[in-house]
């Protein structure tokens, strides 16, 4: 029980952040804050990689002459795919608040629902 | 066996993480997300992914705040708060809507950590992922690539068209914002 925690609450640290994030994105109404929350939540997968690439007593994965274990690279090579690509979907997201915003002065989700329903304002 | 520092990084995560999502002011908010980013980056330094860490640092702590703040500045800065009138109207169905999703994340979590019991510990040198293709990469890439850093071997030619595919994601982003954000005519 007592090994289970200590070798596993990194972990659950980890999936406590992810599911911060997650309500962020189902409960917030503003839109910003729920790309925010997406955000947090693609972080918070990152990290869980890069945790599986760390392994005790390991080095850093670059070569040294010291080093007789190392890190694992791969995770940190799919990471730092994933960070970049992040960054795009933010970059996306952000692009069709703003187009949101000038359709219907609004970026709060369930207010924006309710003038689509009125059907008025939509270009 | 425990590590003090690490569990002082990852709590200051979960505040910073809990202050982003709660705080009305929106600027405030992407500023705490800039901090959360700057944590993981040093939280990755400290787990030895050095190269994750400083493109972290740049690309999530820096490019993701100055795109929030831009699109911040197109928009409005506060979070709506509906007066006190409204909000003692629609205050049944927030509670009912905030327990249910509550509820649903309670349960993800649940599920997620009954995940985590299969797998192997923290830091196991004999964990399967560790293994496989990773330990050739650690032994050929030196005398097949010639570099030292097997992240960058691994990036730029084992995995070539990863990065191949990553850059078309970026281009085919750069096209949607231009497209997005072009001025129209009318």
């Amino acid at each position: 029980m007592i090994e289970t925690i200590l070798g596993k609450y990194n972990y659950w640290i980890y999936i406590a952040l992810m599911m911060i994030g997650f309500y962020a994105m189902v409960a917030k109404e503003n839109l910003i804050k729920k790309v925010i929350g997406m955000s947090i939540f693609q972080t918070a997968v990152f990290l869980f990689y890069v945790s599986i690439a760390k392994v005790k007593g390991g080095t850093a994965p670059i070569e040294w002459h010291h080093s007789h274990l190392y890190d694992n690279p791969l995770p940190h090579t799919l990471m730092l795919t994933g960070i970049v690509v992040s960054v795009s979907t933010t970059a996306v997201a952000l692009a069709l608040i703003i187009r949101i915003y000038k359709a219907y002065g609004s970026i709060e989700e369930d207010r924006v629902l309710v003038l689509e329903k009125e059907g008025g304002k939509g270009e | 066996m425990v590590d003090i520092i690490e569990i002082i990084y990852l709590f200051i995560l979960i505040v910073c993480s809990v202050a982003a999502v709660r705080m009305k002011d929106l600027l405030s908010s992407t500023v705490v997300l800039g901090a959360y980013s700057l944590v993981m980056a040093i939280i990755w330094m400290d787990l030895n992914a050095v190269d994750v860490a400083f493109t972290e640092a740049s690309v999530g702590a820096g490019i993701t705040t100055v795109l929030i703040i831009a699109a911040l500045s197109r928009t409005t800065r506060g979070e709506y708060v509906p007066g006190i009138e409204e909000r003692y109207k629609t205050r049944k169905a927030r509670r009912l809507k905030n327990g249910a999703l509550f509820i649903v994340t309670l349960c993800t979590f649940g599920v997620l950590v009954y995940g985590t019991m299969d797998m192997p510990n923290f830091g196991d040198p004999d964990a399967p992922a560790r293994h496989h293709v990773a330990d050739r990469y650690i032994e050929k890439s030196h005398e097949e690539v010639y570099v030292e850093n097997f992240v960058t071997a691994i990036l730029a030619s084992y995995r070539g068209y990863d990065t191949l595919g990553e850059t078309s994601v970026i281009f085919t982003a750069g096209v949607a914002l231009m497209m997005l954000l072009r001025r129209s005519k009318s």
